[in-house]
């Protein structure tokens, strides 16, 4: 087998050198009634070229050649082949956590590299190493402001993720935290006067996305204020990092949690991507995962290590701040590179393409008889519109013109039947706007 | 020293600051094709959330400095690629190149997890098929391959217990855990609201079944174990051990991470293993990155299946596979978008190219951990005397007799072009050198280890300074790691001073 680096002699005379007679005997301590006597029911052994042939064939039965206009989460950008052909590099790609730093300082510099360009994209005083995904790291960052406040109410705007609200919901079940949603008005935002009413001294964290699961931007500074006036601390979470090539960061915030899929990383039908967690300098000590810090050998030369571990499992055990141990960095590596060749002018270009692609679909749209705009906050590349009818319907029309459209809002959000989610990124050619718009219109014109 | 280092040792020590340091206003890395719609102006549609300029310090380097800037950094990296990782407990075998190719073919790494499951039947189909593999693998009957790495499997593992206690009435109050897990496992137990109760080992480095029918009472909602052992020992005694655990009510764990060991040869399943998780990036070489991504998938009994995050993945009446949102006992998402997709195609395509034959390289394995062993006892002390699975635990006993120590022998061991085994862990041995050597290794390899532990061991009774100032030929020397914790810089800063890198 290609992957075995003996020859049967070789394996014979290893044997003989330990003093066995088979390989049966090194397996002498599992009970004899307990070993497998017959091979594993699994397919293969399969040459390289039929591993190749089988996920061949799976991609063929999935959605090649189809336009989408799918965000919600996951968003569809431009990739040099530059980072892929950096993240292919056995040093980084077959590398081990970097625990011994003076033969790991490639991939600690690049970490520090990443934790330099999250604070730069949010403001925030210092970033770890990476986390899962945005929706854990939001999780992560509530946990923080408990653990902080020592309070246990948290107040979750109702128009962040659905399922970045789940996993929290997942989690909080077992630490006695309290959640609680706070609805968003007809112009698609978090509603200030049900937060200011809600929050009392009990409350350890304010968590709000922007921008939000409906594309709308976020005004942070009132609900910063009303949160802070009450002893809470500001998570707020971005699932569409491009956002801060164009939009003011959320410098209110205490704690950040984004999802840095947009940076390099494939869609992959959900993962891996990587989740940043960023925040003020004072919070450092109780930052979950893996921190890289600037040092200096025994010789006066600068280089990395991973440092303030005492928060970290390894070390703390059960009083760690998380139980992370393995976390998304050759995805991290991936953002670093992604971001290093998009550069200063490069993101802010990105974001205004995707910015006006978006506003010139949403004009589009808006000339279909019936398609109405849910909200009237700004947007940057995803906005919510309602349809005469059902979405899901329109969608199933779509697809016959090989158009996979946008994310019918019904089922997360029953008070939003009929309104769907749009978005469109720099990489969405204006011919495929214009098909699109014209198939949401013939397919409304469709008798029911 | 020259003579008896057989494999290069010097590292490539080309000069290269932060990224940071090299940017230079108005230079780009990557072009976007022009606008081909009307452009927005920001300043109208955005108003106040209007980021004037770009972000302040963000690099600005062309496309050639970048690769060059990434590439030298690279070379700063020892990896497997480049030799043995004999880290214990880490697995680090070959990342196969055709799991990185398969894993970016178009309409693999395309695929939006929210677009029709009708047009991801290719995906579900591969997520299906890595699910009876695994569970064929384990033993189990029911799994989930959300988890996004072994800590998280660890979390839903026992989020998956508490649950299922729960619904009996009473969720319970403690795990109890050995002293010689990994640090996880107590991290964990905390996280899913459990108390740790430790549980001492027994003189044989295993878990002590006397000990564990006086702590496990109704109190306790389930044992972690590690099997084998983080002393690379196989707890013989398992199926007792479960049904200790099951004559009180309580569960057991199973941290799958050394499933090297028993992959093909013994399945947890059947020694009375009620719920585990898989490490992707260990047993099933998906490639460590630096750090990660990996997977965590959990596979349970029958008992547990009820309450598996949505969502989940079932096979409807004409053959189609659809992902179920919905479950009335589910314990809920632990991670957003389903899973680490891109890592679990990368496992699927290496359980593939092995087939049933993916019991050979449980075999050599273990083959190399012991001839490792058989090499080295006597050079270095071997504080358990069980069998060695495919890791073997040795420790400092001997050359701490001249004041060298575990940590100082790994850093030694640097100099003779390895990576450094697991130091210090597990924590019931005093001074431990924990070395897994995987199936990757040649007997080539594997020898040159064993010369190289040998001479150390020699240096450390002959001229140990040479030893405890070591590395030596690395381009950084021994970092001070102090002096990092107590004033954290985790960041660059404009105007921060560009210290002297290193030469």
């Amino acid at each position: 087998m290609r992957y075995l680096p003996k020859s049967p002699s070789e394996r014979q005379e290893m044997l003989a050198a330990i003093g066995v007679k088979s390989i049966d005997e090194l397996f002498s301590s599992i009970p004899e009634r307990y070993r497998l006597r017959t091979p594993l029911s699994i397919p293969g052994p399969f040459s390289e070229a039929e591993v190749i042939q089988y996920f061949k064939d799976r991609a063929a039965e999935n959605a090649s050649g189809y336009s989408s206009f799918l965000g919600a989460g996951v968003y569809n950008h431009l990739r040099s082949v530059v980072t892929d052909s950096i993240i292919q590099r056995g040093e980084f790609l077959t590398s081990y956590t970097p625990y011994q730093a003076e033969i790991s300082q490639g991939t600690l510099q690049a970490i520090f590299e990443f934790q330099t360009l999250m604070c730069q994209l949010t403001g925030q005083d210092v970033a770890n190493a990476s986390m899962y995904d945005g929706s854990t790291a939001t999780t992560e960052a509530v946990l923080m402001a408990e653990r902080l406040t020592g309070r246990q109410r948290v107040l979750v705007a109702r128009s962040v993720h659905p399922e970045y609200r789940e996993v929290l919901k997942t989690y909080a079940k077992n630490s006695g935290l309290r959640i609680e949603e706070i609805p968003f008005t007809k112009s698609g935002t978090v509603d200030v006067q049900a937060l200011q009413a809600a929050l009392k001294d009990d409350v350890a964290a304010v968590v709000v996305q922007s921008p939000n699961f409906f594309g709308a931007i976020e005004w942070y500074a009132p609900l910063a204020e009303a949160a802070h006036a009450a002893g809470a601390m500001f998570v707020v979470a971005i699932t569409e990092a491009v956002s801060l090539g164009l939009l003011r960061p959320p410098v209110e915030a205490d704690i950040v949690a984004m999802e840095a899929q947009s940076f390099g990383m494939a869609p992959s039908y959900g993962g891996p991507y990587a989740g940043v967690i960023a925040a003020r300098e004072k919070y450092i000590r109780q930052m979950p995962g893996r921190l890289a810090g600037q040092t200096t050998d025994s010789e006066g030369r600068r280089g990395f290590v991973l440092t303030l571990a005492t928060r970290e499992q390894h070390i703390r055990r059960e009083k760690a701040t998380s139980n992370i141990c393995t976390n998304q960095a050759l995805c991290a590596l991936a953002a670093t590179v992604h971001l290093t060749l998009l550069g200063k002018e490069g993101l802010r270009e990105m974001a205004e393409q995707n910015h006006s692609k978006a506003q010139f679909a949403l004009t589009e749209l808006l000339k279909i008889p019936g398609v109405k705009r849910s909200f009237d906050a700004p947007f940057l590349n995803e906005f919510t519109v309602e349809l005469p009818r059902s979405v899901k319907i329109v969608n199933s029309h779509l697809l016959r013109e090989k158009i996979i459209g946008p994310l019918a809002l019904g089922t997360p959000y029953p008070d939003l039947t009929k309104h769907a989610l749009v978005c469109v990124t720099e990489m969405t050619p204006r011919t495929e706007i214009e098909r699109f718009a014209g198939a949401v219109k013939r397919a409304l014109e469709q008798p029911i | 020293m020259n003579e008896r280092i057989k494999k290069a040792s010097r590292h490539t020590s080309q000069s290269e600051g932060l990224i940071f340091e090299k940017s230079s206003p108005g230079k780009r890395g990557f072009e976007l094709p022009p606008l081909d719609v009307p452009a927005a102006d920001p300043s109208k549609t955005l108003g106040a959330n209007y980021r004037r300029e770009g972000v302040e310090g963000f690099p600005e380097v062309s496309e050639i400095e970048a690769i060059r800037h990434f590439t030298r950094l690279s070379t700063w990296n020892y990896a497997i690629d480049l030799g043995m990782y004999p880290l214990g407990s880490c697995t680090m075998k070959y990342n196969p190149r055709v799991n990185e190719f398969v894993a970016r073919l178009e309409g693999i790494a395309s695929e939006h997890p929210y677009q029709p499951q009708e047009l991801s039947q290719g995906c579900l189909k591969i997520l299906r098929l890595l699910e009876k593999c695994l569970l064929e693998i384990t033993g189990m009957d029911a799994i989930t391959l959300q988890p996004a790495a072994g800590a998280q499997g660890e979390l839903t593992g026992l989020l998956l217990i508490r649950a299922y206690l729960q619904k009996q009435g009473n969720p319970r109050k403690k795990v109890l855990i050995p002293d010689s897990a990994h640090g996880t496992n107590p991290a964990t137990a905390v996280i899913s609201g459990y108390e740790v109760e430790n549980i001492k080992s027994g003189a044989e480095g295993q878990v002590d079944l006397e000990r564990l029918r006086q702590q496990v009472t109704e109190d306790v909602a389930a044992l972690m174990i590690t099997n084998p052992s983080t002393l690379g020992i196989f707890e013989h005694n398992l199926p007792e051990i479960a049904q200790i655990l099951h004559d009180k009510g309580a569960l057991l764990y199973m941290d799958g991470a050394n499933m090297n060991a028993l992959t093909g040869i013994t399945r947890p399943g059947e020694l009375g293993v009620d719920v585990m998780h898989l490490n992707l990036h260990k047993t099933f070489s998906t490639p460590h990155g630096g750090g990660g991504p990996g997977a965590g998938p959990v596979a349970m009994k029958k008992i547990l299946e009820p309450f598996r995050p949505v969502p989940i993945l079932v096979e409807k009446e004409n053959g189609r596979l659809a992902l179920e949102p919905v479950r009335p006992d589910s314990i809920g998402r632990v991670k957003a978008f389903t899973s680490n997709f891109g890592v679990l195609v990368r496992a699927l395509a290496y359980i593939l190219a092995y087939g049933p034959g993916v019991r050979q390289a449980t075999e050599d394995a273990v083959l190399n951990a012991n001839y490792i062993r058989k090499h080295l006892e006597g050079v270095y002390e071997l504080p358990y005397s069980l069998p060695s699975m495919h890791e073997v635990v040795f420790s400092d006993a001997i050359q701490k007799k001249n004041d060298v120590n575990t940590m100082d022998i790994a850093k030694r061991l640097i100099d003779y072009g390895f990576h450094p085994y697991t130091t210090a862990f597990p924590l019931i041995v005093h001074g431990a050198m924990m070395i897994e050597p995987t199936e990757s290794e040649s007997r080539e390899e594997c020898d040159l280890f064993i010369d190289a532990m040998k001479s150390i061991a020699e240096e450390a009774a002959t001229q140990p300074e040479i030893v405890k100032t070591a590395p030596h030929t690395t381009r950084v020397r021994r970092l001070d790691e102090v002096a990092a914790a107590r004033k954290p810089v985790l960041r660059w800063k404009p105007g921060a001073p560009r210290s002297q890198a290193a030469d």
